[in-house]
C-alpha cells in the first residue's frame, strides 16, 4: 500500500471507539422545536434526516480520497434515541467494560442526563416494543428461548442493489414526481399514505445531495488554504465529484465509490439498521466505470486499488452502534456486518469474475481489516483460479473471504419465487443471509433456541431456570414409550414458541411501519417509489421475515442420544438421564460415558443426520410461508452470530453430554470436537439439510495452517468447496490457526492483540472475544494435514 | 453388515479425505498386517499379522467385509469426482491379505473408482501381478539397497522387492516410487547412488515421492510396549531433503516432496 494508504490505515486503527452524543442531541432538538401535529410520520422522520444532514459536523482527514463520516470524526459512533435510549448506567457499562467497550466522555454522560433521556424516556421503539408484548412472548424471551433484533436497532438486513450506478438523485425525484402524479385519490383510498411517503423520499433525496454540497463547500475552503499543489487538486476534484453525486448519476469509478460512500453514511445517520449498509456486488457495480475509466485513460490499475483503499478505511471508521444486555450477548462485537460480495454470475448468467475482482481481492489481503467483511461467490460458471486467489487470502489466517455458493443462492431466490434476473443480482450480507440486492426487505427478527425448547420438553414445559411453565405440557417424558413420542413433544414445543415470536414481530413489524419508517433507505429500495411505500411497510419488491435456528449440532445430538441410548440400545432409562441432567452430570460419569457413544452430527452417519433432518424439517414447517406484517412471508435460515454462547449460558444440563452454561455449536458445524471422521464427513453431513428452502446456513471449518501451505493443500481445498457446493451447501468458511496459538493469545494477549479468527459470519480480533467464546473457537475440530 | 470393531482386525483404520496417498482427495484403508518391520515404522500397530485369520477362512465373512468396505469407500464419492481421487489400499501390506484386497479392488473397478495400491512390494509375484494390473496407480517403496542394511532395517531380504520392480516395469504397470528419508538409513550416499542406478538401468520408472522420516509415531510404540528401533533418528532438516531431491532430479527423475 501506498504512503497515503497505509498512514490512514495506521490513524483508523490506532483511533479508540468513542460514543458521539452529536445525533442524540440533534434528533432530539429537532423533535423539540420542530415537529408539527399536522406533518405525517414519514414526513417528520425525512425532516429529521435533513436537520441532522445540515447540522452534523463535516469532518475531511488529511489526505482523504473519500469523504464522509456518521460522527463528528472516526470511530465516533452515534446512538439512537428514539429506537433506544441508553440509561447512564449503559454509558457506564459501554465506557468501562473490558471488552468492545466505547470512551463515553463526561460531557456526554452530562447531555445525556440533562437532555436526551429526560426527552426521550417513555418514547422509544423499544419501549414501545416491550408494553406490546404479551406475557407469553416476555416469559419465552427472558427465559432464552428467542432474541428480538428489533429491539435496539431498526430493520434492515439490506445490500443495495445497482440502482444507484445508472441514477442519481434527481432522476430518482422525477420517479417520485411521475409517482406522485400518478396518485389517483378516487380508485386508490390510500393515496393520500402514498403521498406522504413519496414526500418524505423527495425530502430525504434533498437532504442527502445537501450534505454532499456541504463537503463540496468544505473541500473547496481546504482547497483555498492548501500549500502543497496536488492536494490542492485532488481536494478541488473531490469538491467537483460531491457537487455531482448523489444527484447526479455517477461517470467514473471515483464518482461511484463516492456515490456509494455519501448513500451509507446516510442510511446509517438515518436510523441504525441492523447490518449497517452494504455496497453488494460491488465488483459487478464498479467494473463498468472501471473499464471505462482505464480505456479512456483516466484510471490505473493503481489508483483504483489506492481509492478502493481509501474506500476500505470508510467502513472500519464505522464500528457498530453500541449495544446492550441480551442484544450484546447476541452480536458482542464492533463489526457491522457490511458483507462485501465478489464473484458470482452476471445478470444474464455469465463468469461474474473480472479483472477488478482480482483487484479487490489484493484489497482485501493487502488491508487485513475488519471490516468490513468480505466474501466471494463462487458459481461452477467462475474459474478455479479465483477460488485459489481467495483461499490463499483465507491461507493468511484472518478468516476473510468467506465463500458462498451462488448457484445455491440463485435457487434459494427463485424457490421464494424471486425473477431469474432478480436471483443472479442477489448476494449475501450480515453473516450468510441470502437476498436479492437493493430489491428485498429481508429482516432478521431473532435467533430462536432450538436446543433450550428440549430442555423445556424434558420439562413437560417448565423452564427450571425461571421457573415458569412457559410451554404447554406435552406430556411428562418417563411417560414416552417411543422415542416419536418425545419428538412429537419437542415438535409441539418448537411450533408453540414460533407461533409466540411471530406474534410478537408481526406487533413489532407495524410499530416500525407506523413510527420509523426510514425515506432515504425506501428511495434506494426497490420498488418503494412505484408503490409509493415506506421499506418498513412492505415497499420493497420482496418483504421476509426471517427466524434464525442456532444450535443444530446441539439439538442433533441431544436427540440422537436420547433415541439412541433410551430408546434403542435401552442403555439409560428415561428416568437415569433426566436424573444426570437435573444435577448436571455431577458423579454421573457413566451416564456421561453411555452418551457420548451415540451418534453425532457431523461424521456423514445417516441416523444421527437422520435426526438433524428431522429436525429441519420440523423448524422449516412451523415458520415457513406464515405471512408477516409486510405482504411477505416468514422463512428460516441457520446462523448464530455470538447467541450460541448466550443461548449456551441459559440453558441446562442437555442429553449430549454438554453442562450447563457451555456455548453450542455453531452455526450448522458440529458440535466442537464431535466429528472425528474428517472434513469430508462434516460436508456430507452439513449438506443433508436442504440448504435452498433456507435463507442462509452457516457452516465454519478449523484447518491447521499447515494445511494450505501447499499448492496441493489449496488444490484439495478447493475441490472441497466445489464438492460441497455441488451438493448445494450455501456457505463454508476457515479459521486457519493452530489451537497453539490461540492458547498462548489466551495467555499474553498483549502480544496477539493482531491475531484475526473467523467467529461466526465475521471475524474479530480473538483477545477481544469474551472467555467463553475463546474456549469455544478452541474446542472446535481441527483438521490436521495427516 | 459388519461393525467398525468387526472391520479393525483386517483394516485398522480409514482416513477421509487423505490427500498424501496418490492423486486427489482420496480414502486410504490402512490394511492390518505387514511382513516388514521397518525400523522407521511410523504405523507400528499395522505390523502384527494374523488378527483377521478366522474371518478369512469364510467367504461370506469376506462378503460382508468388502460391502461394509465399499460403502465406506462411496461415502465420498463426489469428492473424488471433482479432485479426480479415488481409494487407496495402504498399510501394513495390503497385498498380505489378497483375500480381501482382489475383492475390493474388483468392486472399485466396477464402480469406477480410482485406485492406488501402496506397497512394500515385499508379496510373491503371483500376488502383486494381479493387483498391480487390476489398480490404477501403483505407490511403490524403495528404501535401502544393500541386502544386508536392508535385511538390518526391515527385517527381510531386499531380491525380491526388486525383482518385483522389474518385472512391473516390463508389463508397463502405471506406477510411482517412494523414497522414505530417514537420516543415516536411507540417505546415505551410496544408498541414493544404487537406487538411482539401479532404476535407470533396471526399470523405466523415473516418478520419486521423497517422505521426510517424522517421528509422529514414536508415541505409538510406547503405547504398544513395542522397542522403537528409531529413537535415535531426527527428522532430516530442509536442507538435507532439498539435497536428495537435487540428486534424484539430476539424474533425471521428477520428484515430489511428501505424497
Amino acid at each position: 500500500m501506498n504512503q497515503r494508504v497505509a498512514q490512514l490505515r495506521t490513524k483508523s486503527l490506532a483511533k479508540k471507539v468513542t460514543l458521539s452524543h452529536e445525533r442524540a442531541e440533534l434528533v432530539t432538538q429537532f423533535y423539540k422545536t420542530r415537529v408539527s401535529p399536522d406533518q405525517s410520520v414519514p414526513v417528520q422522520r425525512a425532516l429529521c434526516l435533513a436537520h441532522l444532514l445540515t447540522h452534523k459536523q463535516i469532518f475531511i482527514d488529511d489526505n482523504e480520497l473519500i469523504v464522509g463520516e456518521r460522527g463528528p470524526f472516526p470511530k465516533a459512533v452515534p446512538t439512537y434515541p428514539e429506537v433506544c435510549l441508553h440509561s447512564l448506567e449503559d454509558l457506564e457499562i459501554l465506557d468501562s467494560r473490558p471488552r468492545v467497550a466505547y470512551g463515553v466522555s463526561l460531557e456526554t454522560k452530562q447531555v445525556y442526563a440533562q437532555t436526551i433521556i429526560p426527552f426521550w424516556k417513555g418514547k422509544t421503539i423499544r419501549e414501545k416494543i416491550f408494553s406490546a408484548m404479551e406475557t407469553s412472548w416476555k416469559d419465552a424471551f427472558s427465559a432464552g428461548i428467542f432474541t428480538e433484533f428489533q429491539e435496539q436497532r431498526s430493520p434492515g438486513h439490506t445490500a443495495g442493489g445497482d440502482l444507484i450506478y445508472t441514477n442519481g438523485f434527481g432522476d430518482l425525484k422525477a420517479r417520485i414526481q411521475a409517482a406522485v402524479d400518478r396518485l389517483d385519490f378516487f380508485e386508490d383510498p390510500r393515496a393520500l399514505d402514498r403521498q406522504e411517503v413519496l414526500n418524505s423520499l423527495d425530502i430525504a433525496a434533498d437532504a442527502l445531495i445537501a450534505f454532499a454540497n456541504r463537503h463540496a463547500d468544505a473541500l473547496e475552503e481546504l482547497a483555498e488554504n492548501e500549500a502543497v499543489p496536488k492536494r490542492k487538486q485532488e481536494l478541488k476534484d473531490l469538491a467537483k465529484i460531491c457537487r455531482k453525486v448523489p444527484e447526479h448519476r455517477p461517470d467514473t469509478f471515483h464518482e461511484a465509490l463516492q456515490y456509494y460512500w455519501f448513500l451509507h453514511v446516510g442510511v446509517i445517520t438515518e436510523l441504525n439498521p441492523w447490518d449497517a449498509y452494504n455496497p453488494g456486488r460491488l465488483d459487478q457495480n464498479l467494473y463498468p466505470f472501471y473499464k471505462q475509466d482505464i480505456a479512456a485513460g483516466r484510471l490505473t490499475r493503481e489508483k483504483a486499488r489506492e481509492l478502493l483503499c481509501c474506500f476500505w478505511i470508510k467502513f472500519h471508521n464505522h464500528p457498530a452502534p453500541p449495544k446492550v444486555g441480551v442484544t450484546a450477548k447476541e452480536s458482542n462485537t464492533y463489526v457491522d456486518f457490511c458483507l462485501i460480495n465478489l464473484g458470482g454470475v452476471t445478470e444474464d448468467n455469465k463468469d461474474g469474475v473480472n479483472d477488478l475482482t482480482y483487484l479487490i481481492l489484493d484489497v482485501i489481503e493487502e488491508m487485513r481489516l475488519l471490516q468490513p467483511s468480505t466474501m466471494v461467490q463462487v458459481s461452477k460458471k467462475n474459474p478455479d483460479r479465483f477460488v485459489r486467489r481467495a483461499l490463499k487470502i483465507i491461507a493468511t489466517g484472518f478468516g476473510q473471504p468467506s465463500v458462498f455458493n451462488t448457484d445455491a443462492i440463485v435457487q434459494e431466490m427463485l424457490l421464494q419465487g424471486k425473477s431469474v434476473e432478480d436471483a443472479r443480482k442477489a448476494g449475501a450480507s450480515g453473516c450468510v443471509e441470502a437476498g436479492a440486492f437493493g430489491r428485498e426487505a429481508y429482516i432478521l427478527t431473532g435467533y430462536f433456541n432450538l436446543p433450550k425448547i428440549l430442555e423445556i420438553t424434558l420439562n413437560n414445559g417448565w423452564d427450571p431456570r425461571t421457573q415458569k411453565q412457559i410451554g404447554p405440557r406435552t406430556g411428562d417424558p418417563l411417560g414416552f414409550d417411543t422415542y416419536d413420542r418425545l419428538f412429537e413433544a419437542y415438535v409441539c414445543q418448537v411450533a408453540h414458541f414460533v407461533a409466540i415470536k411471530m406474534r410478537g414481530s408481526n406487533i413489532i413489524e407495524q410499530i416500525n411501519a407506523r413510527y420509523m419508517p426510514v425515506p432515504l433507505l425506501s428511495l434506494v429500495t426497490e420498488d418503494c417509489i412505484q408503490k409509493g411505500k415506506d421499506y418498513n411497510q412492505g415497499g420493497a419488491r420482496y418483504n421476509t421475515s426471517y427466524i434464525q435456528g442456532v444450535g443444530m449440532g446441539t439439538i442433533t445430538d441431544c436427540l440422537s442420544a436420547i433415541k439412541y441410548t433410551v430408546y434403542e440400545q435401552k442403555s439409560l432409562s428415561m428416568e437415569t438421564l433426566l436424573a444426570a441432567l437435573a444435577t448436571n452430570f455431577e458423579q454421573e460419569d457413566r451416564v456421561l460415558h453411555t452418551l457420548v457413544a451415540a451418534p453425532k452430527y457431523g461424521n456423514d452417519d445417516d441416523d444421527a443426520d437422520g435426526v438433524l433432518q428431522d429436525v429441519f424439517s420440523a423448524y422449516h414447517k412451523a415458520v415457513t410461508g406464515k405471512p408477516n406484517a409486510r405482504g411477505g412471508v416468514y422463512r428460516i435460515n441457520l446462523l448464530p452470530t455470538t447467541c450460541h454462547v448466550y443461548f449456551g449460558e441459559i440453558t441446562g444440563a442437555l442429553p449430549d453430554g454438554r453442562k450447563s452454561g457451555i456455548p453450542f455449536s455453531e452455526g450448522i458445524s458440529p458440535v466442537q470436537g464431535a466429528d472425528h471422521c474428517g472434513p469430508t464427513a462434516v460436508l456430507k453431513s452439513a449438506a443433508k439439510i436442504d440448504h435452498l428452502k433456507t435463507g442462509g446456513t452457516l457452516l465454519n471449518q478449523k484447518f491447521l495452517p499447515q494445511f494450505l501451505e501447499t499448492d496441493q493443500g489449496i488444490t484439495a481445498l478447493v475441490h472441497l468447496i466445489r464438492s460441497y457446493f455441488k451438493m448445494d451447501g450455501h456457505h463454508i468458511q476457515f479459521n486457519v490457526v493452530d489451537g497453539k496459538t490461540l492458547r498462548k493469545a489466551q495467555e499474553n494477549p498483549e502480544q496477539y492483540r493482531d491475531l484475526i479468527v473467523r467467529v461466526a459470519g465475521y471475524s474479530d480480533y480473538f483477545v477481544d472475544l469474551t472467555s467463553a467464546l475463546q474456549e469455544e473457537i478452541i474446542l472446535r475440530t481441527a483438521h490436521d494435514p495427516f | 453388515m459388519l461393525s467398525m470393531a468387526d472391520i479393525r482386525s483386517h483394516v485398522f483404520k480409514i482416513q477421509r479425505y487423505s490427500l498424501h496417498d496418490g492423486p486427489g482427495i482420496r480414502t486410504t484403508l490402512f490394511f492390518q498386517g505387514c511382513p516388514l518391520a521397518c525400523a522407521w515404522c511410523h504405523n507400528p500397530e499395522s505390523q502384527a499379522m494374523g488378527l483377521g485369520a478366522s474371518a478369512r477362512e469364510t467367504v461370506p465373512a469376506i462378503e460382508a467385509l468388502v460391502e461394509t468396505l465399499v460403502r465406506e469407500i462411496e461415502k465420498d464419492l463426489i469428492f473424488y469426482d471433482d479432485s479426480n481421487g479415488g481409494v487407496t489400499f495402504s498399510g501394513g501390506e495390503p497385498l498380505s491379505c489378497p483375500e480381501l484386497l482382489f475383492p475390493l479392488l474388483d468392486a472399485c473397478r466396477e464402480r469406477q473408482i480410482h485406485t492406488c495400491l501402496d506397497t512394500s512390494g515385499f508379496a510373491p509375484f503371483k500376488i502383486l501381478k494381479p493387483a498391480a494390473t487390476k489398480a490404477d496407480l501403483v505407490l511403490f517403496d524403495i528404501k535401502i539397497l544393500a541386502p544386508l542394511d536392508h535385511q538390518a532395517a526391515t527385517g527381510k531380504p531386499v531380491g525380491l522387492v526388486l525383482e518385483n520392480l522389474k518385472q512391473l516395469s516390463r508389463l508397463g504397470v502405471d506406477l510411482k516410487l517412494r523414497f522414505p528419508l530417514v537420516p543415516t538409513m536411507t540417505d546415505t550416499r551410496e544408498n541414493i547412488t544404487g537406487i538411482i542406478e539401479f532404476l535407470t538401468r533396471e526399470t523405466l520408472y523415473r516418478d520419486i515421492h521423497i517422505l521426510p522420516f517424522h517421528n509422529t509415531g514414536a508415541g505409538k510404540y510406547e503405547r504398544l510396549n513395542m522397542k522403537n528401533k528409531a529413537t535415535h533418528i531426527r527428522p532430516p532438516t530442509k536442507e538435507q531433503v532439498e539435497a536428495v531431491r537435487q540428486r534424484f532430479e539430476a539424474s533425471g527423475f521428477k520428484t515430489k516432496i511428501g505424497g
